[in-house]
């Protein structure tokens, strides 16, 4: 009988290595995909054991973990409640990290960065309990509270950008929500919290600097205008430039009339700062059907438009649409038909502008720290994302958008003191609805430290340039203020 | 496995087992400190008692075998010991995590079962001078593993617990029969077919090759496979009816050589799975779960063995390090889902080392069978080894994914009296075997006595023991 034994004896040791197969797979082969499932409990009591990095805003940890006596170690807190709740979403038991900088740095803050792994290992050898890695934001308190208080019960967004770094100084969307009862241990409450920020019907969740796409309204007549400049299409300033009270289109029965119905200037013509000055449509209109829709979709494109940025969130890609007709050009050449923009890549085409045409990265950490406090990555130095236009483009737009503010619709804006630079909008998304309000502007015009978009939903004046002018500037004023004073 | 003849002098070992067996004992205890250490961050008060018992416990073993078998293999016991300890530390481990202190615990149950196996395993070599001696019971042995194996389904007695009917209560207590009614038919079978194996492996029809049995020798096989249905249908316990079956088939094999009753084995376990699946959603649900363990439906139906299997890979290569893991998140942490427990705090090099282990002891068994010279020992040792394997093969393949989850428990470690004991008894026997197979022939065989002509040896061994 000893055959068969030994033959069973094989059977056995199949047996065996499929169960010492099946083990290796499991925690070797497939460990790191079966450790990464979104449904795996695990995973996520291990990263809320561990400390998680803090973000520093200013020296102040605007979310920080805090040890708890319970079975997750560590609460999440936002000191700031609401104030930078877009950015720095939250960090939920409940629902896990969807949004802000807890979800696009997170391995950073957990400490599973790549950059990390020589940490890890120490700290492996040394047995010290691994935490996060510590972010410091470029975003400065002070505008970044001005905004929030400016803005105020309005629905829209905020953003301001050192124009020579492509820092990002102030990030404000309103209305926000207040990220602790998210990040709650009582499941329950982030259970319910998060049910209602989900169904929220003003979408406080969204970040809307970065992830609110709007038409940019007349704000954009400033990239047709440095469309024209680099082109040729005008030589500067004080080029004359068609301004009748209707444009008449091709190819369609309607028309693009001024929205006062007057015309620009005497004899239906007016110079290209005056035409921007009191944001004539049909000035513009006419320059894009000149120009037409590539050479304008060109320019945009070289102030970010069509880029896919990451800050490091993901930000919402602003675009000019392609193969535009002649009248469809006109349209785009006033910010309308299908323009679409964040408020953040308005602020760069200010912050383009103020920086003698070159367009920065915009970024948002500063730097990274180790849990010790030793800078494990700062910035590298400020990246040119594109030069825009050239110089002597930048110093004209530079020129008429200072008029604007001086004697046209931005007059809210001026600062005593300080030359500032700007532009009004109001575009139309909705017949039924009131039109969105937009500025941008940046300032000092000579020597920029800030330029800033600002966008109020629904804060315009249905026929009137007015909307952009009254409630926008005044908030765009006051974040240049609280940083120029710094 | 290479030489079936022992040598004429053979040495008892038994000096290697102590060696063996302190060790197993440190490996124990370093496990049970180090758990205590992560989770309480101190040694357990009650360390001197209780190390001191089981050290006590085992050594007493080992004691009885140097008076009763002392020619049994010696790798058999420390084996038992490190697989039994670590389950234990296991259960203290999730007791701690739930709170179960002291009398509370599973722990202080598993310890008391633990020295009732023990107990029961120094019975047998106690009792059973001779593994011939059981023999003669063969047909009261088939009567007993019948009823046991039934028993469960006995109105008043039986109980259903997590959806099979396999546990019977008998005042306070619960057991599972079939975990003895496995001892009671390996040795049914073994004696049975020790009996009929000329007429199972000579008659027949030559068929492509292979000699198909004569219809009417069919019937043993039959009824062995009507059994297994019986428990399958009536108990749902998928589990004990492919090891009783794969059991049996495996044993007739071995008793009769041939290759066509594996075959005829395989299209019977063929058919029935067929006709379970087809039969029963409870089985349909097995499969659906083992083939997507982690759509959102599964995982809404039962997330155990998706939790199973994120707890092994939580554990990686190294292990969380015991009382360091979070075992206590997937059900039945203590029992069918043990060897993932073991496997998230101990790592990949845990789980290979258990594995191993196990190998070691089925192997020993095989070695028994190989050395051991009747016809009914051989049979038994094999049978037992390979029920040992394929119950490891059928509940750790079916936490790992290797085929559908099937409830059973892992020897020596689980959760529970009855399994505990019986797998004792079965090592128990083991010894008792491989005592016979090592031990020297009481007189000289003539063949090699004509070759060696040395009986200065012999009564040198005889003076060393």
């Amino acid at each position: 009988m000893n055959t068969p034994i030994r033959r069973l004896a094989v059977v056995i040791a199949a047996l065996f290595t499929a169960l010492l197969v099946a083990s290796t797979v499991v925690q070797f082969t497939q460990a790191k995909s079966l450790n990464a499932m979104a449904s795996n409990k695990r995973t996520l009591l291990d990263s809320y054991s561990r400390e998680r990095g803090s973000i520093i805003v200013a020296g102040q940890a605007v979310a920080k973990s805090v040890p708890v006596q319970d079975q997750y170690r560590f609460l999440r807190t936002y000191p700031q409640d609401k104030l930078y709740a877009q950015t720095t979403g939250f960090y939920s038991y409940a629902v896990g990290a969807p949004y802000g900088l807890e979800h696009a740095a997170d391995d950073l803050l957990s400490g599973d960065a790549d950059t990390l792994f020589v940490r890890r290992m120490t700290d492996l050898i040394t047995g010290r309990k691994t935490s996060g890695a510590t972010i410091e934001l470029t975003l400065d308190p002070k505008a970044q509270e001005a905004a929030d208080k400016a803005l105020g019960d309005n629905k829209g967004a905020v953003v301001a950008l050192d124009p020579k770094t492509g820092a990002i100084l102030a990030m404000v969307s309103h209305p926000s929500y207040d990220p602790n009862p998210l990040s709650s241990h009582d499941l329950n409450k982030a259970a319910k919290a998060w049910q209602a920020l989900s169904t929220d019907k003003d979408k406080a969740y969204l970040n809307r600097t970065i992830n609110g796409v709007y038409p940019p309204g007349s704000t954009f007549k400033v990239v047709t205008a440095a469309a024209a400049l680099e082109s040729g299409v005008v030589s500067d300033e004080n080029s004359t430039v068609p301004g009748p009270p209707e444009l008449d289109l091709p190819l369609t029965s309607t028309n693009l009339p001024n929205e006062d119905g007057r015309a620009c200037g005497p004899g239906n013509e007016t110079t290209l700062i005056h035409a921007l000055e009191i944001s004539c449509n049909t000035a513009f209109g006419s320059l894009g059907l000149e120009l037409g829709g590539e050479k304008i979709r060109a320019q945009a494109a070289k102030f970010g438009f069509g880029d896919a940025l990451q800050i490091p969130m993901r930000v919402s890609v602003s675009s000019v649409p392609a193969d535009l007709n002649a009248p469809q050009a006109a349209q785009a050449a006033i910010g309308q038909y299908d323009v679409r923009a964040t408020p953040l890549q308005m602020a760069m085409v200010a912050a383009g502008i103020a920086n003698q045409g070159s367009v920065m990265t915009p970024y948002l950490i500063q730097s990274v720290r180790s849990a010790n406090l030793d800078i494990i990555e700062s910035t590298p130095d400020p990246v040119e994302l594109s030069q825009a236009v050239s110089e002597q483009t930048a110093s004209t737009l530079t020129k008429m958008m200072v008029s604007v503010v001086d004697n046209g619709s931005g007059a809210r804006a001026q600062i005593d003191g300080v030359e500032v630079a700007g532009k009004t909008g109001t575009a139309q998304h909705d017949p039924g609805k009131p039109p969105h309000a937009w500025f941008i502007s940046f300032a000092p015009a000579t020597d920029p430290k800030v330029a800033v978009a600002v966008v109020v939903e629904d804060g315009g004046v249905t026929g009137s340039e007015i909307g952009g002018g009254r409630v926008a500037a005044p908030i765009a004023r006051e974040v240049m203020e609280a940083v120029l004073s710094r | 496995m290479t030489t079936t003849v022992e040598p004429l002098t053979p040495r008892t070992r038994r000096g290697a087992e102590l060696m063996l067996l302190l060790l197993a004992i440190a490996i124990v205890l370093l496990a049970w400190v180090t758990t205590d250490l992560n989770r309480n961050g101190t040694v357990p008060a009650n360390i001197i008692p209780i190390a001191g018992g089981f050290t006590a416990l085992v050594l007493s073993v080992h004691l009885v075998l140097r008076w009763k078998a002392a020619y049994a293999d010696p790798v058999l016991l420390p084996i038992t010991t490190v697989l039994n300890g670590l389950g234990l530390v296991m259960i203290h481990r999730l007791d701690l995590a739930g709170g179960k202190l002291g009398t509370d615990g599973d722990a202080y149950r598993q310890i008391i079962w633990t020295t009732l196996a023990v107990a029961l395993a120094v019975a047998v070599l106690f009792v059973l001078r001779d593994h011939r001696l059981l023999r003669r019971y063969t047909y009261v042995t088939m009567v007993v593993g019948f009823v046991l194996l039934l028993l469960p389904l006995v109105p008043g007695i039986g109980r259903t617990i997590n959806g099979s009917q396999i546990w019977i209560t008998v005042g306070p207590m619960n057991f599972q029969p079939g975990e003895f009614a496995k001892i009671a038919l390996a040795i049914f079978f073994a004696g049975y077919l020790v009996q009929t194996r000329d007429v199972l492996s000579l008659a027949g029809r030559k068929v492509l090759g292979f000699t198909f049995p004569r219809g009417r020798d069919l019937g043993p096989i039959l009824v062995a496979w009507v059994l297994a249905l019986l428990v399958l249908v009536f108990q749902k316990d998928l589990g004990s009816a492919l090891l009783f079956f794969g059991l049996f088939v495996a044993m007739l094999y071995v008793a009769t050589e041939r290759v066509s009753w594996i075959a005829i084995g395989l299209l019977l376990f063929a058919a029935a799975v067929a006709f379970a699946l087809s039969a029963f959603t409870h089985f349909q649900k097995r499969v659906d779960l083992w083939l997507a363990p982690f759509s959102q439906d599964n995982l809404e139906r039962s997330n155990q063995l998706a939790n199973g299997l994120w707890g092994m890979a939580s554990g990686g290569l190294t292990g969380t390090g015991l009382g360091a893991g979070r075992p206590y998140l997937t059900s039945f942490a203590e029992s069918d889902f043990i060897f993932p427990s073991l496997g998230e705090e101990l790592g990949l090099f845990g789980s290979v080392g258990i594995i191993v282990l196990y190998l070691l002891f089925c192997e020993r068994g095989v070695r028994t069978a190989l050395g051991v010279r009747d016809g009914f020992g051989k049979l038994l040792a094999i049978g037992l080894s390979f029920s040992v394997a394929f119950q490891l093969f059928i509940v750790i393949g079916g936490v790992t994914r290797v085929i559908p989850l099937t409830g059973l428990t892992t020897p020596f470690m689980s959760l529970g009296g009855s399994s505990l004991l019986a797998n004792w008894v079965i090592m128990a026997l083991l010894l008792r075997i491989s005592d016979q197979a090592r031990r020297p022939m009481p007189e000289i065989p003539v063949g090699v006595a004509a070759d060696e002509p040395a009986p200065a040896e012999v009564t040198q061994v005889v003076r060393l023991t």
